[in-house]
């Protein structure tokens, strides 16, 4: 039983290091700044969140696991917000969004 | 006058899990600390149906599992094409129809596109979102139309 949660745990932290890597060469890669907020995205939202998924299945039933889901809860409120504002401040500073070059024009 | 009580309560139980301490003392700074949590609220008149979404009921409980779902699928596509080598992106702006009712329901819309990798909103209107999208598969709008009906559905469930 132990060596399941430890496999579980483990996963879980490996999948959340990946989709942090993987964000991070996305904001690399992306053109512009909205495109960029996208690959962003994904390190807040499946990033943290295996990643704490992962220390919740370490820490077990415990008040450290409850802080772990309380600290994944605020960032699921936040972060959307915090982005939301990022696309409205580019918007506003008249940030013209990145589009694909077309061959016709 | 009982909202003010649920926040309270819900500041307490907060606290309780973040210090982990059950003496005596320590549990009465807690409540002394919640009580001015309160009391600052009520001043700054912030205690109301969106300070505090008590009444959001079960139904937002229900909807939270989809859309981690729906989190995660994005995720998936997002990351394959990050990691496609020609970087296959065609970013638009559109907009979509919100039939929320309610400024919360429109906020938890809006959230929820945000929160799916691949969709940010840009702008809330009364009926209408502008959304920025990395891909035109993104916004053909099945997804979000489920989105859309799903949210009215919570949104349904708040009373008062």
């Amino acid at each position: 039983m132990t060596l399941v949660i430890e496999i579980l745990s483990w996963a879980s932290i490996v999948l959340g290091l990946f989709f942090m890597v993987v964000g991070t060469i996305g904001v690399l890669r992306m053109p512009d700044v909205f495109t960029r907020m996208h690959a962003a995205g994904m390190t807040d939202t499946m990033g943290a969140g295996f990643l704490i998924l992962g220390m919740c299945l370490q820490a077990g039933l415990s008040l450290l696991a409850a802080r772990l889901v309380l600290v994944y809860a605020f960032l699921l409120f936040t972060s959307p917000i915090s982005t939301h504002a990022l696309a409205r401040a580019a918007l506003a500073g008249d940030v013209e969004p990145y589009r694909k070059p077309r061959g016709d024009g | 006058m009982l909202r003010a009580l649920g926040l309270g309560a819900v500041l307490y139980g907060f606290w309780l899990v973040l210090s982990g301490h059950f003496e005596p003392l320590l549990m009465g700074f807690g409540i002394g600390s919640s009580a001015l949590v309160v009391y600052l609220a009520l001043r700054m008149d912030v205690v109301d149906h969106e300070g505090l979404p008590v009444d959001l009921g079960v139904r937002f409980w229900l909807y939270l599992p989809w859309l981690m779902k729906e989190v995660f699928v994005s995720n998936v596509r997002v990351a394959r094409i990050i990691l496609t080598p020609g970087l296959p992106i065609d970013p638009i702006l559109v907009k979509y129809h919100a039939s929320q009712k309610t400024d919360l329901g429109r906020a938890i819309y809006a959230n929820s596109i945000t929160l799916t990798p691949g969709t940010i909103t840009t702008w809330v209107d009364e009926d209408s979102l502008d959304v920025h999208s990395l891909t035109w598969i993104d916004v053909d709008g099945r997804e979000e139309d489920e989105m859309d009906r799903r949210v009215s559905w919570v949104e349904q469930g708040v009373v008062g």
